[in-house]
């Protein structure tokens, strides 16, 4: 592998300039002439807009202009879309209503945009959004999924009956799956929450919208974990410009959790106001403003049954979910509760039949998408949840229990559209289990008595789909556009290396991977590798980051790049040595004629490419070379958590006493990125699971949680220090036969730890987050 | 947050003349609570007065059994104090729980009180030390100053100068914090001394911090943590929030009762 190729565990690079606060953020971005947004926002969960005044506003200190929904409807922007299409069983479409990126009819939710001022500072922006008067006539709420599905709700959308956008269903019959129920010997039946979750980036969303009259072009500075969707969103449906009329650049972004996948009002209004006052416009969001309009995540309920028969095995699987998408419907939101979640309701079990039904429903509250792990957690906390309360039900190990229905062949072909390519459940078990002292877990829980502690263990064996994917499968489920990625190498004459790819990167390491993946194939250094990416001009079309599909898609279309390149670089090479093409091996920075001492530098075969003066005939001058590269399927990463806690019953202070991943993710090009991505994640499943929950007033619909002093969010002290191993299946199905990691952590977590705290107070009721309150409640209830 | 001109004050005197030039102003010691609240344009002084730098308001002495701790000294300094941690180790104990460094470098005992948030430590400390609050113009006992959520028994423009206390024979503080903002959702004072036991509870009261009478009578005969079995807490006059029922919290307050106990 070498000290910098694939599998070295190589320091980033990108952190000197992160750890050194050197990083170039899009608030960091000056312009000349920048002036600066403030937006007036709904106070009002729901609320008719009945007029706006803005002529106090407009002639406070330095205020350029005050700018409302209705103009920037004369102005012909569009509506923000949901760019997945969903059909109901009944066949009929989505129910998308109009999301407009400044209301000027109605609000929906509190944080709803109404208007923005623009001007000289942030604080005479904000000054002066506080003057605008908006005339609202209130209107009543509802933010719970379940309730605004029953009737006499509130309607938020007149293109939505009942504020259901879908009922939508996969997988096998409805009857055979009740008929398979009802002829099992046992059924675990259980109602599922999963909790509504605020994202959270340490970098606060912020777009700086620059419009050049000249050129009548403009420039998006934004933080966007995929710049060119942003910009063909931006041209295709909101008509800000055409393509190329407009830049997208996401400089340096300071994580996204997906949060950053989805286009939203601001930037969309940055840009227009910019054309429209004629000074560069800057927007960064505080952290209120956050809470309040960053896509949130998950809020499901859920009911499942899980049927056995009398050998234990798993014969059937039925669920009802609703999911809770908000006020509107954000870019990929339809898409999660359906192919990213339900096609994940197998599990690593054999389950012959499966049937859910999801239904989608709108609220008075901010858009819920995709949040890491978009869909996956949700499934596999159903599952995970309900298979451990089978094995307690059944009087059987939840090991054992989950052994006896593992998928052991593969390719296995899921009634729920899934065909796992690969991997080895009982290894990652039996790894995790041994790693825990799962053996000796009964003498610390009674040493652990004898301080008045409660302790309780619980696994979870998770499963994933990752590296989305295959374009034309997800075309025919209904996404809008392709999910290939993008890659070009660029060779300098003086053979450096620039990478441009349609990944992104916010936190993940790509300078240092990819660079890596350069490394080993060339065998120079990394730091003559550059990493390109986040800029529309620069870099060629590609698809972002999301979804654990950097590596699996966006190194795979950087490893079919690098063949071209080598390739090429082997025809030079045999003709300046005067050897045969295929006898020219390329390693440790010279090209060489294998079994000779004839070798030629790396950097010689990259000048000759570029003085041209002795080629191969009729070869092209340079060595740069692109390449697409689309998905066969999905990659699949699984793996097992276990987590122990100590329970202190008297206050119900949850202790996380150990914590173990076992993890399968496929060939790794740096361990040492991979074990951060699962430090990550579990601390934000372990977040989820314990402290981190979005709380609207029910009534009004005001949210409580809008900053760190009601939503708890994980701190270093919430944490143990995690074991984390791997045992690896490559992935058969892309070049490097890699699965992805970068949601696993905050996958698999979860049900592990509401499993080990339900076994320590021998209380099965009890919900995300499983604050001190609720454990206690339970805790005593068991009593 | 709205434009605000600072003024630094060189002398209480001072404080209080700068504080009477304008209307809308304020003092400002740490921060900590004022200049969030600010931020989030939720307070809009015109003027803030700054009391760090007064002399007289700094630092901690300890002479004729009497202990006196200055209004802007920070909760680090109580917390590191080997004056304090001889005096009363509780008191430092409970200003090394207060927030993070950061909080503890800024925030100060005076700017505290003075706040009274209902879910702040050192009011509990107060009346179970029952203390003494020394503003610029009078003294005022504990036991009268904190008089509801976020109110004090302080005039608009009065100043806290200092709090003092004689040291307790015994003493222990014991905290749970809310998982979101570590304030203390309960948070249990106990102490004995002179004038026997006092019990300060903070972060449960619904009119904020008070004095638990029950225990303290209850503790009054037999000092221990078992003397608190049967002892409850009327969730009637708790707190209940997202965090916490009042229910919860009643329990909290028996059980960080009796840890304080233990720990005293
Ligand atoms: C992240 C964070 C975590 C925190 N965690 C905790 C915690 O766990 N427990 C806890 O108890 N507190 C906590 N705090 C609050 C902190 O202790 C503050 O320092 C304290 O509440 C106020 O003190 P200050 O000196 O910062 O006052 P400031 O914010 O400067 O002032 C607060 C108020 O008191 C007035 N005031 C200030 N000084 C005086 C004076 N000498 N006389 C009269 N009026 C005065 C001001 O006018 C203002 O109205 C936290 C704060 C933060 C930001």
């Amino acid at each position: 592998m070498g000290v910098e190729g694939i599998g070295a565990r190589v320091a980033r690079k990108e952190d000197k300039r992160f750890l050194t606060g050197k990083g170039r953020y899009t608030d960091d971005m000056v312009v000349p002439g920048m002036k600066y947004a403030a937006f007036v926002r709904s106070p009002h969960a729901h609320a008719k807009i009945r007029g706006i005044d803005s002529s106090a506003a407009e002639g406070m200190p330095g205020v350029i202009g005050v700018l409302n929904g209705q103009q920037m409807l004369d102005d012909g922007i569009g509506n923000l879309i949901c760019g997945w299409m969903i059909h109901s069983k009944d066949g009929s479409p989505m129910k998308m209503g109009a999301w407009r990126p400044l209301a000027h009819e109605t609000v929906r939710y509190v944080g709803d945009a109404v208007a923005v001022v623009v001007a000289d500072s942030v604080g005479e922006a904000r000054d002066a959004a506080e003057a605008v008067v908006v005339d609202y006539e209130e209107l009543p709420a509802v933010t719970d999924a379940a309730t605004a599905l029953r009737g006499g709700q509130p309607q938020l959308h007149p293109e939505a009956g009942g504020n259901l956008i879908y009922d939508w269903a996969i997988g096998t019959a409805e009857a055979e799956t009740d008929a398979a129920i009802a002829a099992a010997a046992h059924v675990t039946e259980m109602t599922i929450v999963n909790n509504r979750l605020a994202p959270n980036p340490m970098e606060p969303r912020a777009a700086l919208g620059i419009y050049d009259v000249g050129e009548d072009h403009y420039t998006c500075y934004t933080t966007s974990q995929n710049p060119h969707v942003a910009r063909l969103v931006m041209s295709a449906f909101y008509n800000v410009a055409p393509e190329n009329k407009l830049r997208v650049i996401a400089p340096d972004v300071g994580g996204g959790f997906g949060s950053k996948i989805f286009i939203y009002p601001e930037e969309i209004v940055c840009l227009w106001a910019s054309r429209r006052t004629g000074v560069p416009v800057k927007w960064t969001s505080d952290r209120t403003e956050a809470f309040l309009t960053d896509a949130h995540g998950r809020d499901h309920l859920s009911t499942v049954k899980m049927a056995f028969d009398g050998d234990n095995r798993i014969t059937a699987l039925k669920v009802d979910t609703i999911a809770n998408f908000g006020a509107y419907m954000s870019l990929f939101s339809s898409a999660v509760p359906t192919y990213l979640y339900a096609t994940l309701l197998s599990g690593q079990y054999a389950i012959p039949a499966i049937h859910a039904n999801v239904r989608a429903v709108y609220t008075n509250t901010a858009p819920v998408d995709a949040y890491r792990g978009a869909g996956r957690p949700e499934a596999t906390y159903l599952l995970e949840r309900t298979i451990e309360t089978a094995a307690r039900e059944l009087g059987v190990s939840p090991a054992e229990l989950r052994r006896k229905n593992f998928i052991r062949s593969f390719p296995h072909q899921t009634p729920v559209i899934m065909n796992y390519d690969a991997g080895d459940y009982e290894a990652s078990l039996e790894a995790a289990m041994k790693e825990a002292d799962w053996a000796g877990f009964g003498a610390r829980k009674a040493q652990a008595e004898g301080r008045g502690m409660k302790r309780g263990i619980g696994m979870s064996c998770y499963i994933e789909a990752c590296g989305i994917a295959p374009s034309a499968a997800v075309g025919s489920l209904g996404a809008g556009v392709g999910l290939w990625e993008s890659a070009e190498v660029r060779v300098n004459a003086v053979g450096t290396i620039e990478v441009l790819t349609g990944s992104h990167s916010h936190g993940q390491g790509h300078e240092t991977t990819f660079a890596q993946l350069v490394a080993d194939r060339f065998g120079v250094p990394i730091d003559s590798v550059s990493i390109v990416h986040g800029d529309t001009d620069k870099v060629q079309m590609g698809m972002g980051t999301y979804g654990s599909r950097s590596g699996a898609v966006g190194m795979s279309a950087i490893v079919k790049a690098l063949d071209k390149v080598e390739a090429k670089a082997k025809k030079i090479a045999a003709h300046l040595m005067e050897a045969d093409e295929s006898d020219i091996v390329i390693e440790n920075g010279e090209a060489k004629v294998a079994g000779t001492d004839k070798t030629v530098p790396w950097f010689q075969v990259a000048l000759s490419a570029y003085t041209a003066h002795n080629l191969p005939a009729g070869m092209e001058p340079g060595l740069k070379e692109g390449a697409f590269y689309d998905p066969s399927n999905f990659t699949f990463p699984a793996g097992c958590y276990i987590c122990e806690v100590e329970i202190d019953p008297e206050t119900g202070k949850t202790e996380i006493v150990q914590f173990v991943a076992a993890d399968d993710f496929g060939n790794i090009i740096n361990p040492m990125i991979v074990e951060g991505q699962v430090h990550g994640g579990i601390a934000q499943g372990i977040g989820q699971a314990l402290l981190e929950g979005v709380h609207y007033d029910p009534q009004t619909g005001q949210l409580l949680t809008a900053s760190y002093m009601d939503y708890a969010m994980p701190r270093a002290d919430d944490l143990p220090s995690f074991k984390v191993s791997h045992q690896n299946t490559p992935c058969p199905n892309n070049p490097l036969g890699i699965k992805g990691c970068g949601e696993a952590g905050a996958i698999g977590s979860p049900p592990a730890l509401m499993n080990a705290i339900t076994d320590a107070i021998g209380n099965n009721d009890l919900t995300m987050p499983a604050t001190p309150q609720k454990v206690w409640a339970a805790a005593h209830a068991a009593q | 947050m709205y434009e605000t001109n600072y003024h630094r004050a060189s002398s209480v005197a001072d404080a209080v003349r700068l504080k009477g030039a304008s209307e809308e102003s304020k003092y400002v010691s740490g921060g900590m609570t004022l200049i969030p609240t600010m931020k989030q344009r939720l307070a809009a002084p015109t003027d803030l007065v700054d009391l760090r730098h007064v002399a007289e308001m700094k630092g901690i002495t300890v002479s004729g059994g009497s202990v006196r701790i200055g209004a802007a000294t920070t909760h680090a300094e109580v917390a590191q104090s080997s004056d304090i941690k001889a005096a009363c180790p509780a008191l430092a104990h409970l200003a090394s729980l207060i927030g993070d460094p950061h909080v503890r470098h800024m925030g100060t005992i005076g700017g505290s009180i003075a706040n009274n948030d209902p879910a702040a430590d050192y009011p509990s400390a107060m009346l179970a030390l029952g203390a003494t609050i020394v503003t610029d113009r009078r003294e005022i006992a504990a036991d009268d100053f904190f008089t509801g959520l976020f109110e004090t028994a302080l005039a608009d423009d009065e100043i806290v100068v200092a709090v003092t206390f004689r040291p307790p024979e015994r003493a222990g503080y014991c905290k749970f914090p809310n998982p979101a903002s570590r304030y203390a959702m309960t948070g249990v004072f106990v102490t004995r001394g002179a004038d026997g036991v006092r019990v300060g509870v903070t972060g449960a009261g619904a009119d904020g911090v008070f004095r638990h009478a029950a225990m303290e009578a209850a503790l009054a005969g037999n000092f221990s943590p078992q003397a608190l079995a049967g002892v409850t807490t009327d969730p009637s006059d708790l707190l209940s929030d997202i965090h916490g029922s009042a229910e919860y919290r009643a329990n909290l307050v028996a059980v960080m009762a009796r840890r304080a106990v233990a720990a005293a």
